[in-house]
């Protein structure tokens, strides 16, 4: 390299020290600014005059570099991912991987080129034969500041690519390696809808037969989760994984309104207790690994880094095969061997990359495991030890008893249930006609023929619209709102021309729906556990699971023991078995009145207990969306966690063949319905319902554009395809009832 | 016949819409801190989604109703002394002098100069190919049209049908369809003026569009 070059990357090295800092550490970075003028200054050209002075500059940019990296702070490693000069997933295909060649798409002709996939392999000699192992590479291009890369942020229809190819990858039987690149998902709602994409990613990767490695360099919530469900989490030491960016986090918590900008202090704080850090994540065991960078990040030259990224994700893909497969004791411990020891060489270890039926099966199971078991300490659970142990025999009662009546005993009632049946008929025939002359006598005797004239008019005529399911008005629960003597006025009166409403007549009889335009007002979630399931059959479980402060947030103790105390409730889920007409359902709700209907580890768990409960009892599942407004940011990735875990435990409810209905009601935004609601195969919403994935505000400051006031309509979700009906509160139960006789599942136990 | 200048006239002694603002109910009315002058914002939003100024609150069963402009004007008058007192539906509250934007201004003269042919259904409209001929060679002002004309070719999912023009006679003045794209029922497709009003009208919209002074 001659001197000029080298200059010029010392220009650049200087650059990206002023940028990740932002205005700290002024007197280091004047520093090398000054000696490199002088430097440049004096430089007259002859290389072999300057050549040592060059060498000690440049070892003075190593020096300080390395003396930054200890005071590196949260927010300057959100800089460093950010920065254009960060490397990118094509820096890693040409680096890390022997050969590759891109599909679905190249540069800007893509249907989303900040989606990138790549065909690659890696070469590895053992002995004297050489393999190549083939991988479907999946990750989001920043591509140094490309403009149509649009920084990583990925459209709905970039994921459904990412999807595609992972298909792919299955069908081929070749191992998957994701890289995580992005600030977060585009968040728009065209077809196929950012939330419903992200759902329908995080359900087919909870049951993908092939192993899944991701590498998380800069992982924001949803549009990280859409490709980083694996086997394996590695995460680069200078990357971030959050639930929410730290500006967005401290626009939430400095109560920002539309267009106000946080103050660098309190976005510095947000990122500092956010906790996103690699070791952060690892302590908290969503990642698996770290992996090395050098001093502030790596950069497209920091070959050795390259070198260091392709064994470990080498390492990363043996170790999850190694561990499901039959036999290969000598393997495994070499590569435990290895990871104590710094030297690193997996190319001479060769690991056949495909895997046979049972150990697919193992894999899957595997993985599914591994997410369930995490993030169960983020939360609160108040039971005495004698009651947890008391539900654990329950529990494994309920195993017993469901494998016994349900797999053993079902399988041949149902042989002589069949039997029976064919009797039965036969029977019948005979009956009839055996009787017949005693009817026709009996038909004619006077007074008796009414009840064969309604008969026939039932059978014969149409039915009709059965008044006593809207109960006339008469409500087992009526809103306290009902109380109040003052009139509403509908929204909609302007385009709709609707008249005041009575706040009794309108809480009260109308059940908070518009007599004119049927737009329907929010209600209290009592109002549906009263009048949607039988009187009386509700039975929470679970109840004693407390939200609770897992990331020690400042402030928030206080806001969720206000919130417990203005609701009674401990956490914003409530979980309860519950009847429909007699059939038996478990029912887990969402109420909007706890902390917006946030998600955090609280939550989740007593989402995945409730999708156990199902699976066990075969009953159905109804998640009750009484409105959600995404993940608790407050508990970072414990919240961002919950999208995986309760997506795989719906998935293994489903599987088990069990029917998964959701109900949103009010506002469903973000993180849920991106997850463990939007992959459900048969969603509903109540009219007057919002849908989506981020607010209007969002959409704007993250996108420009503005959005028509119903963009987040459920009759848009509709006709996008995103839910399958739109309901009449006063019509739930029996719309449930329906729900239940027609659609999926094969284990219930009422079929 | 319409004297165009003399409407100009007129429409320029008041440059101005005097917007009436009434109780949309009956109820007890608060006009806040408006004031006689005081600007005021109409309806805006890509959507119109953005409320105007709000201009008085009324309340009729503990419902408080907020009243918004309607359009972008200067309040000249309101009546104070219905100040928290109980109005009946329809009452005058207050009066927004609107000036008139130079669009506007054309569109008060054309809507009463023009006679407006408007598309039957929703198709997509093409001129018949003699007129069209015509058009291409010589401009759409030197087709005279009259009562029963064959004029338009309308066509929808393959269906061409042939529609005659019904109306005063006259020339084309204006052509509200592109080519290829579809009209909705009841949109205009042309404008038609008598011939001896053309000259008329055509130097009338141009001093509108060089003389008409925007005010806010």
């Amino acid at each position: 390299m001659d001197n000029e070059k080298r200059v010029q990357h010392l220009v650049e090295r200087l650059g990206y020290i002023r940028d990740i800092f932002g205005g700290k550490h002024n007197e280091n970075i004047e520093l090398l600014a000054t000696r490199l003028a002088e430097f440049s200054q004096r430089d007259t050209g002859a290389q072999g005059e300057n050549g040592p002075a060059l060498a000690t500059l440049e070892d003075l940019f190593t020096f300080v570099e390395r003396k930054l990296e200890a005071e590196l702070t949260p927010m300057d490693k959100v800089r460093i991912v950010r920065h254009a000069q960060r490397i990118c997933l094509r820096d890693i295909l040409e680096n890390v991987y022997d050969n590759f060649t891109e599909i679905g798409g190249k540069d800007e002709y893509s249907i989303d080129p900040s989606m990138l996939i790549a065909r690659a392999y890696i070469t590895r000699r053992s002995g004297k034969k050489t393999y190549h192992q083939p991988v479907m590479v999946i990750g989001q291009e920043k591509g140094h500041g490309e403009e149509f890369r649009n920084g990583g942020s990925v459209k709905p229809w970039g994921n459904a690519k990412a999807l595609h190819y992972m298909k792919v990858a299955e069908t081929e039987g070749i191992p998957i390696h994701t890289y995580v690149f992005t600030p977060g998902s585009f968040p728009v709602e065209d077809y196929p809808g950012a939330a419903q994409q992200i759902a329908r990613n995080l359900y087919e990767m909870a049951g993908l037969r092939v192993p899944v490695i991701a590498v998380f360099s800069e992982g924001g919530s949803g549009g990280a989760e859409a490709i980083g469900l694996a086997d394996r989490r590695l995460m680069l030491s200078h990357g971030y994984y959050s639930v929410i960016s730290p500006e967005g986090g401290a626009a939430i918590e400095g109560r920002l309104r539309h267009g106000q900008r946080a103050t660098p202090e309190l976005i510095e704080k947000c990122a500092q207790q956010l906790r996103i850090t690699a070791a952060d994540n690892l302590r908290s065991g969503y990642i698996d690994h770290v992996i090395d960078e050098p001093p502030l990040g790596a950069r497209p030259y920091h070959f050795d880094f390259f070198r260091t990224l392709r064994q470990e994700v080498i390492r990363a893909t043996d170790e999850v095969l190694l561990g499901v497969k039959g036999f290969a004791p000598l393997r495994a411990m070499a590569l435990r061997r290895r990871r104590k020891t710094a030297d690193l060489d997996l190319d001479s270890v060769y690991v056949r990359w495909s895997l046979s039926s049972s150990a697919k099966d193992r894999l899957v199971a595997r993985r599914q495991r591994k997410f369930l078991r995490l993030a169960r300490a983020a939360c609160k659970d108040r039971r005495p030890v004698m009651r947890k142990a008391a539900s654990m025999w329950w529990d494994m009662w309920w195993d017993v008893y469901s494998t016994f009546k349900y797999d053993l005993f079902r399988k041949h009632q149902q042989k002589i249930a069949y039997v029976l049946e064919e009797v039965d008929a036969e029977m019948q025939v005979l009956k009839e006609k055996v009787l017949k002359p005693w009817r026709r006598i009996t038909c004619a005797l006077p007074g008796s023929g009414g009840a064969c004239e309604d008969t026939a008019r039932d059978l014969t005529t149409l039915s009709e619209w059965d008044e006593t399911e809207q109960r006339n008005g008469n409500w087992s629960y009526v809103s306290p709102r009902a109380k109040q003597d003052r009139a509403i006025t509908c929204p909609n009166a302007a385009t709709h021309g609707c008249l005041d409403l009575w706040a009794p007549d309108l809480f009260g009889e109308f059940a908070g729906v518009c007599t004119s335009c049927g737009h329907h007002f929010p209600m209290e979630y009592q109002w549906y556990l009263h009048n949607v399931f039988d009187e009386g059959s509700v039975f929470e479980f679970n109840a004693e699971v407390e939200a609770a402060n897992p990331l020690s947030f400042e402030g928030f103790d206080v806001k969720l023991d206000q919130a417990k105390q203005k609701t009674g409730l401990k956490s914003g889920c409530v979980t309860f078995e519950a009847r429909i007409d007699n059939t038996k359902v478990v029912v887990a709700m969402l109420v909007a009145d706890f902390r917006g209907g946030s998600v955090g580890a609280a939550e989740g768990e007593k989402f995945i207990q409730a999708a156990e409960r199902a699976k066990k009892k075969r009953y159905p599942f109804l998640a009750y969306v009484h409105g959600t407004a995404g993940i608790r940011i407050q508990e970072g990735t414990n919240g961002v966690i919950q999208m995986p875990r309760c997506t795989i435990a719906v998935r293994r409810y489903i599987e088990a063949g069990g029917l998964y209905l959701v109900l949103y009601d009010t506002n469903s935004y973000a993180g849920p319905v991106a997850s463990f609601l939007g992959c459900s195969p048969y969603q509903f919403a109540v009219r007057s319902s919002n849908i989506g994935f981020a607010g209007p505000g969002v959409i704007k400051e993250t996108t420009g554009m503005d959005i028509p006031p119903d963009y987040h309509r459920a009759y848009r979700a509709l006709s996008r395809g995103h839910i399958q009906g739109i309901w009449d509160r006063r019509d739930i139960r029996a719309n449930v009832k329906q729900a239940l006789l027609t659609m999926g599942g094969r284990n219930l136990y009422y079929r | 016949m319409l004297d165009v200048t003399k409407l100009l006239e007129e429409i320029k002694a008041s440059p101005y819409e005097e917007i009436q603002v009434v109780a949309p109910h009956c109820g007890v009315v608060t006009f806040g801190d408006l004031a006689v002058g005081t600007r005021v914002r109409g309806v805006s939003g890509m959507w119109k989604e953005k409320p105007g100024t709000l201009l008085a609150t009324i309340e009729r069963e503990h419902n408080k109703k907020p009243i918004h402009a309607g359009e972008k004007g200067e309040v000249t008058s309101i009546e104070t002394s219905l100040e928290g007192r109980f109005v009946e539906a329809r009452t005058p509250l207050m009066v927004i002098r609107h000036f008139l934007s130079r669009d506007e201004v054309l569109r008060i003269i054309l809507q009463r100069t023009l006679n407006l042919f408007n598309a039957p259904e929703r198709a997509k409209y093409y001129f018949a190919p003699d007129v069209d001929k015509k058009i291409k060679a010589s401009g759409s002002r030197s087709v005279t049209v009259h009562d029963g004309m064959e004029l338009f070719i309308m066509s929808r999912m393959k269906r061409e049908v042939s529609l005659g023009y019904s109306g005063p006679d006259g020339v084309i003045y204006a052509v509200y369809f592109q080519h290829n794209e579809n009209v909705d029922a009841g949109q205009p497709l042309i404008g038609v003026c008598p011939q001896e009003q053309l000259p008329l009208i055509e130097e009338v919209v141009a001093r509108v569009q060089t003389e008409w002074e925007e005010r806010e």
